[in-house]
């Protein structure tokens, strides 16, 4: 029985996964916070689909794909369409309107999982869930341009087990644009000073004390920790070939199974590693 | 128990005889007018006692009656009563006559008869109202004998109401006679207890009780009867016993005004003087909710943490998720049904139980559906894994405050075992920990912060919020204190007297921490007691009183015979106060405030005076803060400014302990001779203000340290006399020792403390860093309280500063001596400099306050000069960090206060002000360069004849050493000449020996000769 996600020992269970097949219109429309090289889709592909392999494949995660729709650039990055936590599912209302359409095939997964779905319809409430970080004990939600107070209340309302506490988030797209959890009581954080402020903040707002695990590169700092029962701790981090002193901090991690996984394509458009799931731990008895 | 015994059948012969006095007595009292009424009544009372002899205080009429009354009968019975228990006994005998004036003669008269007979019921109606009107005086007057009585060192904070402080105003000039009434009252008070062991309940006459109702957590109610002058921790006791609670700190009293504003009942303090209004109803709540509630000891303390949760989670209080709910229910099932059993448990059992605010059938399906995951679970194990969940819910022990922020803005203060969060709506927006909060305080509706510097800034910032309302803002000041005490300061050193901690402090929380209430119930060795637990089904809840609750053999055992033993003795003692309190109220009347009572107070108890001085201090400090808060920005930042700067040095000050610097230390024979110096007095406002001072005053600090191995413990003798003669000195000062180390509820005795802050320096280290702000924090929030406290009545507290510092006839001496060695002594200037600011205010202030009024009484004064003294040495504490060599202690004074003070000249000293500082080696805290972590600090402070002795004891780790500093500061008055030397040299004496194995590293001497003609103002 798991009461409060099992406690901080049962952080980074998961059994499902929800991912969502890349579209071709991501290339050109994808909403991207500063004009860049063109998305190479071709590549962008087959990334993806090694990111969706060793979720389904290596970790032997039950994982749900949707289709792409062409009609919604960014429909991959799935993680701001909902945060699931436990047996809870809040659908979330993101911040770029062009987005909102996204939540309706999420919502369909997730209901066909038999979770408690709560929708935040107050049309006054934004939130990305790339600006949620749950730590297993707390929730951080990042006040940035897609995610609003109203949008953190809503979360708030909808996890009431937990405190949830806001950071504000000024100069990158989400709270999660340069931190993650990369173990059940560890913080990966990037160095710039806006993420070294938000850390700062987190650990004020915070009754617990989080060790952290600082990156050269905000964009590794957003790794995907799992804890697989059969393979114990396994983190998902940005390739060496992309943030070679980034990776070595990680290679640091003894205790870790780590798997490379390069982004090179979908970081172009604001994507992260964590962008690309939504990890959901379905336990067997409820 | 076996005194009061012996007593009773004294008693009874006393009163027999004393009969027919009685009514004589009446017949006059009848005559006099409505308004001498309550003055009246108390007279009566004492006439009952008997004889006519005529008193010999000459005080007005009334006064003169009370003193008829005493007879050498009476004095002769309470000789065989220990002087506590002849004062407390005094307050409940009063009240019964207060009741009806035309009664006073019956009930006189048959005073056995009638008191075991009797149905008081009739009566007791009748007194509820004349106390309504009376009880204010009452009060007052009542806290002063307290004070007089209790030879402890805390001062309760008895300024709340406005009424009471006018009625202490009235009561000091009467405080002369008190002996002598304690000793008829004793008479009367043994009449009581015969009565009231008879019939513990009805003794409406002598005994006012008042029925007390507690909601249980099962639901139950639990009834008791009390003395009306009952402290909380009778009421508090009672209902744990009832309970069989031992591990009782985390629990507390609630009660609520205005339906909606919950208080806890603070069990140093009487209760009806925390509650207004009859009836008196409270709830039986957790107060500090474990953070690990794993770590009880007991089954069934847990119990009734889950009793409360489940309270909480259903009221919505403590939101939780559905599946969290679920959960939680199901716990709650198997702990209350035990297994789920399909033949008994149908679909609907659940639906009687409440689990959630809102509860939905999909809810209970839920919990039955986990209910029967649970097999196997006993109770015990049910409740555990309930609370191991709920205790990680967010909101578990947070204690939600309705604020607005700076803007306006709605906000939630929550406080918890950490610190203190900010919500705004259901987020998290700010979060202050403990160790980040300097200060605390509240004034009028607004709450205020003082936060620690974060990492690049320089200064501290203050946070304010804006509370509801002031009781408001004081209920979430004392939440806050309460809480970061309990939670946060460890004191290992339990002392010895844990009776005495009962009766709390004002000052502080006065029961234990968390950290001693583990350690208590480590030691609790009794079978897990059987309890029985209750159903939480919403029916049985809300409605039935029956008992469904806990049958605790034991309990059902035991409580008949302890209980109403206990009962009775609690009943006796208060009664003896009550007298005291209608006594006093008869010499209101009387009225003129003498000006010499001072003096004779001294001369009649020497632990007497701790109480008024406690008073004095919480003016102080409430002036100290007010002025803090009225400051201008430019001062405030100023003083800001210093203080961080203070604080950088410190926390640049190198962690190690410097081994040279130690062995530099030796001890030095602290040499006698005063240097004659002008130097302003530190104490400014109390003696500048004070205009019509004949007294004198001297003031010697004497700091001893001492070094043992690792282990420095600092003593600081301050010696405050105030002196007629040579010869009080001398006595004065090695009597209010002793008291002190009576007096000590706080903390164990000096010597007590050096050793055990020695074995528990090292291993505390880490979390001594975080106390020392803390601890700080804690002591400048104290003040505050008392400001707050009052500050509905601020005129009244002005006027009793104008008191403390009207010194009738004194002239006072200050001579402050300071022996410096080239140790770091620098700090001390700074910080005197800080006081000094502080203090200018102050005197300022009071200086106003004279100007509006005059002072009737100054038995406060010395309290007062002892009261400066107080807040400067926790500051040179704290503060004093770098190394500096510094010679001599700049006297920081006002220049308006000196040239308002004539100085008279001193047959020793012709000086009008003298400053003399003697200082060993060593230097205090600060020398090591070491930033040190304050563990615990705790000020006493005791009032003898003409002394007032404030000790503050302060515990510091510095790599790895523990040091123990004890300051004490002595107030000698008088009016006659001093030998100063042969008094300083007395002191001296007097502190090591008390403290054998420390030394003495400072002695100031502080000397003031002023003329009483003065008029300030």
């Amino acid at each position: 029985m798991a009461g409060l996600g099992g406690g901080p020992a049962a952080f980074g269970r998961c059994t499902h996964a929800v991912v969502r097949a890349l579209p071709e219109s991501l290339c050109r429309q994808a909403l991207r916070r500063a004009a860049g090289p063109e998305v190479d889709y071709a590549r962008a592909e087959r990334e993806h689909q090694l990111y969706v392999g060793v979720l389904r494949g290596k970790l032997g995660l039950q994982v749900l794909e949707l289709p792409a729709d062409e009609s919604l650039p960014d429909c991959a990055f799935v993680e701001d369409m909902a945060v699931v936590c436990e047996e809870t599912a809040l659908l979330t209302r993101p911040g770029a309107p062009s987005r909102r359409k996204e939540v309706e095939a999420m919502k369909r997964v997730l209901e066909s999982l038999n979770l408690n779905i709560v929708e935040m319809v107050d049309e006054n409430a934004t939130l990305d869930g790339g600006d949620v970080l749950f730590t297993g004990r707390e929730f951080f939600v990042g006040l940035s341009r897609r995610t609003n107070q109203r949008g953190a209340e809503i979360l708030a309302d909808t996890f009431k087990d937990y405190a949830v506490s806001t950071v504000p988030v000024h100069d990158s797209l989400h709270l999660k644009s340069f931190c993650s959890m990369a173990g059940p009581n560890l913080i990966a954080i990037g160095s710039s000073e806006a993420a070294q402020k938000a850390l700062k903040t987190m650990q004020q707002m915070s009754d617990h004390r989080y060790d952290k695990l600082t990156v050269p590169d905000d964009a590794a700092a957003n790794c995907i920790y799992l804890n697989i029962p059969s393979k114990g701790h396994v983190l998902l981090h940005r390739a060496p070939e992309e943030y070679p002193e980034s990776a070595k901090v990680f290679e640091k991690l003894k205790d870790h199974m780590l798997i490379p996984i390069a982004n090179t394509e979908l970081e172009k458009v604001d994507g992260s590693l964590t962008c690309c799931s939504v990890l959901i731990n379905k336990t067997a008895v409820l | 128990m076996t005194t009061e015994a012996g007593s009773e059948t004294e008693v009874k012969k006393g009163s027999e005889q004393l009969g027919p006095d009685k009514g004589k007595d009446k017949p006059e009292e009848e005559s006099e007018t409505p308004e001498n009424q309550k003055s009246r009544e108390a007279s009566s009372e004492e006439a009952q006692d008997s004889s006519s002899a005529p008193a010999p205080t000459s005080q007005s009429s009334p006064s003169s009656q009370k003193k008829e009354k005493v007879s050498p009968e009476s004095k002769g019975i309470s000789r065989f009563l220990p002087p506590w228990l002849k004062k407390q006994k005094s307050y409940t005998l009063a009240e019964p006559k207060d009741e009806t004036k035309k009664r006073t003669t019956e009930e006189e008269q048959v005073v056995e008869e009638s008191e075991r007979q009797t149905p008081e019921g009739v009566a007791q109606p009748k007194k509820s109202l004349e106390e309504a009107g009376a009880e204010n005086q009452r009060n007052a007057k009542a806290d002063d004998k307290e004070k007089h009585s209790v030879p402890s060192p805390e001062t309760q904070p008895a300024k709340e109401d406005g009424k009471e402080m006018e009625v202490e105003k009235v009561a000091t000039g009467k405080e002369e006679t008190q002996e002598e009434k304690e000793k008829r009252e004793t008479k009367e008070v043994q009449t009581a207890e015969i009565k009231t062991e008879i019939i513990p309940q009805k003794s409406p006459k002598k005994i006012k009780t008042v029925q007390c109702k507690v909601m249980l957590l099962d639901g139950t109610e639990y009834t008791c009867d009390l003395e009306k002058r009952a402290k909380g921790q009778v009421l508090f006791d009672k209902v744990c016993e009832h309970l069989n609670l031992l591990e009782k700190d985390y629990f507390g009293l609630l009660f609520y005004e205005n339906s909606e504003q919950k208080n806890w009942l603070d069990s140093s303090k009487e209760i009806k003087r925390q509650i207004r209004s009859l009836p008196w109803i409270f709830t039986f709540n957790v107060k500090f909710y474990p953070p690990d509630p794993s770590q009880l000891t007991e089954d069934i303390t847990r119990y009734f943490l889950c009793l409360q949760l489940r309270q909480d989670i259903a009221s919505g209080r403590l939101p939780c998720s559905f599946v969290t709910h679920a959960l939680l229910g199901s716990y709650t099932l198997q702990a209350e049904l035990g297994d789920h059993d399909p033949e008994e448990h149908r679909s609907d059992y659940i639906s009687e139980f409440q689990f959630a605010p809102n509860q939905t059938q999909e809810m209970e399906e839920k919990v039955a559906e986990l209910h029967k995951t649970h097999r196997g679970l006993t109770p015990a194990q049910a409740d555990s894994q309930f609370l191991e969940n709920a205790k990680r819910l967010s909101m578990y022990g947070v204690d939600l405050h309705h604020a607005k922020d700076s803007e306006g803005v709605d906000i939630m203060l929550g406080v918890c075992a950490n610190g203190l969060l900010i919500y705004k709506d259901r987020l998290r927006i700010n979060r202050f920990a403990w160790p980040k909060i300097l200060k605390i305080s509240y004034k009028r509706s607004n709450f205020y912060i003082k936060v620690r510097p974060a990492e690049l800034e320089q200064f501290e910032s203050t946070i304010g919020f804006k509370l509801p309302n002031h009781r408001a803002a004081k209920r979430l000041w004392k939440v806050c204190v309460e809480h970061h005490t309990f939670f946060r300061l460890v004191s290992p050193e339990q002392p010895p007297k844990a009776k005495f901690l009962t009766l709390g402090s004002k000052f502080r929380y006065s029961g234990r921490t968390q950290a001693q209430t583990r350690q208590a119930s480590n030691l609790i060795d009794r079978p897990a007691p059987y309890f029985e637990r209750t159903s939480s089904k919403r029916v049985s809840r809300s409605l039935d009183g029956a008992p469904m609750g806990i049958s605790d053999q034991g309990l059902l055992r035991d409580f008949p015979a302890t209980g109403g033993q206990t009962a009775g003795d609690k009943i006796i003692d208060i009664e003896a106060a009550g007298q005291a309190k209608l006594k006093e109220g008869g010499r209101e009347d009387d009225g003129s405030p003498v000006k010499t009572p001072q003096l004779e107070l001294t001369q009649d108890g020497k632990t007497n005076s701790l109480r008024v001085d406690g008073e004095n201090i919480y003016v102080r400090h409430s002036n100290l803060m007010l002025e803090d808060l009225d400051k201008t920005q430019d001062d405030l930042l100023k003083h800001q400014a210093s203080i961080s700067e203070l604080k950088r040095n410190f926390m640049e000050s190198t962690p190690e302990p410097r081994p040279n610097e130690w062995e530099k230390r030796r001890i030095t024979p602290l040499s006698l001779q005063t240097q004659g110096r002008h130097a302003s007095r530190a104490e400014g406002p109390c003696t500048g203000v004070s205009d019509a001072a004949k007294s004198s005053h001297e003031t010697l600090n004497i700091v001893e340290e001492k070094k043992q191995a690792e282990v420095e413990i600092e003593d600081t003798l301050v010696v405050d006399e105030t002196n007629k003669g040579k010869m009080q000195v001398a006595t004065d000062a090695g009597e209010t020792c002793k008291v002190e180390h009576l007096s000590k509820k706080d903390s164990s005795s000096l010597p007590s403390d050096s050793s055990s802050s020695s074995s528990s320096s090292e291993s505390e280290d880490e979390e001594v860093g975080e106390y020392q702000p803390h601890h700080r924090a804690i002591e400048e929030v104290i003040r505050e309280e008392q400001e707050e406290e009052d500050d509905m009545k601020r005129k009244e507290h002005e006027e009793k500063t104008q008191r403390v510092e009207a010194i009738p006839e004194g002239s006072k001496l200050k001579v402050p001596v300071e022996h410096t060695q080239v140790t770091a002594e620098n700090l001390v200037q700074e910080n005197a400099v800080t006081i000094a600011t502080e203090e200018k205010n102050l005197s300022e202030e009071i200086k106003q306050d004279l100007g509006e009024e005059k002072e009737e009484e100054q038995l406060k004064l010395n309290g007062d000069v002892s009261h400066v003294d107080i807040d400067v040495a926790p500051q040179i504490i704290c503060c004093s960090e770098p190394p500096v060599v510094k010679t001599e202690m700049v006297t920081i004074s006002d220049a308006t206060q000196r040239t308002e003070i004539s100085t008279k000249e001193v047959p020793i000293v012709q000086t009008e002000t003298k400053t003399i500082t003697y200082e060993s080696p060593q230097f205090d805290g600060s020398a090591g360069g070491n930033a040190g972590v304050l563990l615990s600090a705790q000020t006493i402070t005791s009032e003898s004849i003409s002394t007032t002795t404030t000790t503050h004891i302060t515990k510091m780790v510095k790599g790895g050493v523990s040091e123990t500093r004890i300051e004490k500061r002595i107030v000698i008055t008088g009016d006659a000449d001093i030998d100063h030397d042969e008094a300083l040299a007395q002191a001296i004496k007097e502190a090591k020996e008390q403290h054998p194995d420390m030394s003495v590293t400072r002695v100031v001497v502080h000397k003031e000769t002023e003329l009483a003609e003065e008029d300030e103002k």
